[in-house]
C-alpha cells in the first residue's frame, strides 16, 4: 500500500482481511485443543490470555502428546519471546501511555506489528496496530470457541488424523519464515535433532533441546 | 488442574514478554546477537515441533500415516493453499490411510 494513499479506512479494510485469514487458524486451534484433552473453557482461556498462535499450538501439541506441563510452558514462553522484540519496535511508534500500555501489550503479535510498522506516519501506524490487533483478537476468540466446541464432539482424534493436522499446523506456521538459506538450515537441523533425541529424553523435551541447539549452531555459523 | 496451571503460566509469561518490549529502554535488546537469537528461535522451535509431532509416539520414533499427511501439507503449501486447506488435507490423508490399512 502506498504511504501517501493510505487512509484509516484502507487500514481498517486490511485489518479485516488479515483477521479473517488468520482467524481460520483459531478454528483448528480450538479443535486441536479440545481433542488433545483440554476442555472448551481452557481452549478459550488460551486464546484470550495467551493470544499468540505459535505458543498456543505448542502448549496444546506438547501437553497433548504426553509432554510435561513444564516443557509445554517453557516452549510456549520461548516462542512468545519474539513478541518482546516486536514491542521494542512498536514502543516508539505507538508511544503507549497510562492504561493503553498494559491493554495494548496483549495485542503485540506478528499480525498487528506487521500492520503497524508498514506505516511511517505515527497516526496510521497506531491505526494499523489497534485495528490489526483488535479485530483479530475478537475473531480469533470467536473461531477458537467454534473450533473447540466442534473438537469436543469428535471421538478418537487419531481416527480423524488430528495428530497429522497438528504437524501440518506447525509446518504452516513455520513456512513463511523459511525465507533464507540460514533459516532453512536451522529448521532442518532442529527437526532432525528433535527426532533423534526423542528416545533419549522425556516427551516435550526434544523440542526445547533442538530449538536451543539449532540457535547456537546458527549463531556460530552466522558470525563467521 | 495441571492443564489450568499450564494455561495460566504460559499466559503470564507470554504477556510479560509483550509488555517487556513496550516498556524497557531502547537499546537493551538491540544487540545483533540477541536479535539473531530472536529471529532463529521460532524457526528452530516450530521445525522441531513439526519433526516431533510427525515421528514421535511417546518416547519412540515411528514412521506412520502422519508422514503421508505431512507430505500432502508440503504440497498444499507449495501450491499456496490457505491454512485450513493445508491442515484439513493433512488430516484427511492420514485418516483415510488409517481407514484403509
Amino acid at each position: 500500500m502506498a504511504e501517501a494513499a493510505a487512509t484509516v479506512a484502507d487500514i481498517r479494510r486490511t485489518a479485516i482481511g488479515v483477521a479473517v485469514a488468520t482467524a481460520a487458524y483459531g478454528l483448528s486451534f480450538g479443535a486441536l485443543a479440545t481433542s488433545s484433552g483440554f476442555d472448551v473453557w481452557q481452549a478459550c482461556a488460551m486464546s484470550l490470555l495467551i493470544f499468540t498462535g505459535a505458543s498456543q499450538f505448542a502448549l496444546v501439541g506438547i501437553l497433548g502428546s504426553g509432554g510435561s506441563v513444564l516443557s509445554g510452558v517453557a516452549t510456549a514462553w520461548m516462542l512468545g519471546a519474539r513478541n518482546a522484540f516486536y514491542g521494542l519496535r512498536l514502543a516508539s511508534l505507538l508511544n503507549l501511555r497510562g492504561w493503553r500500555r498494559p491493554l495494548g501489550a496483549q495485542l503485540v503479535i506478528d499480525e498487528s506489528t506487521a500492520q503497524a510498522v508498514a506505516h511511517e506516519d505515527p497516526a496510521l501506524a497506531r491505526a494499523g496496530f489497534w485495528y490489526g490487533g483488535g479485530i483479530l483478537f475478537v475473531l480469533w476468540n470467536l473461531t477458537t470457541l467454534v473450533g473447540a466446541l466442534a473438537g469436543a464432539q469428535l471421538g478418537d482424534p487419531q481416527s480423524y488424523g488430528l495428530d497429522a493436522a497438528s504437524s501440518a499446523a506447525f509446518l504452516a506456521l513455520l513456512w513463511p519464515r523459511l525465507s533464507s538459506t540460514m533459516t532453512r538450515v536451522v529448521a532442518v537441523g532442529a527437526a532432525a535433532l528433535a527426532v533423534a533425541v526423542v528416545p533419549l529424553v522425556p516427551a516435550g523435551v526434544p523440542v526445547m533441546v533442538a530449538g536451543l541447539a539449532a540457535v547456537l549452531a546458527g549463531l556460530f555459523r552466522w558470525q563467521r | 488442574m495441571n492443564l489450568w496451571i499450564g494455561v495460566l503460566a504460559a499466559a503470564a509469561g507470554c504477556y510479560l514478554f509483550k509488555l517487556l518490549g513496550l516498556s524497557i529502554p531502547h537499546g537493551v535488546l538491540e544487540r545483533p546477537t540477541v536479535r539473531r537469537i530472536a529471529a532463529l528461535l521460532p524457526v528452530a522451535l516450530l521445525a522441531a515441533l513439526v519433526g516431533v509431532q510427525t515421528f514421535a509416539d511417546g518416547e519412540t520414533v515411528v514412521v506412520d500415516a502422519r508422514l503421508a499427511g505431512l507430505a500432502v501439507a508440503v504440497a498444499a503449501l507449495l501450491l499456496r493453499a490457505p491454512f485450513l486447506v493445508v491442515v484439513f488435507a493433512a488430516a484427511a490423508t492420514t485418516a483415510l490411510l488409517r481407514l484403509a490399512f
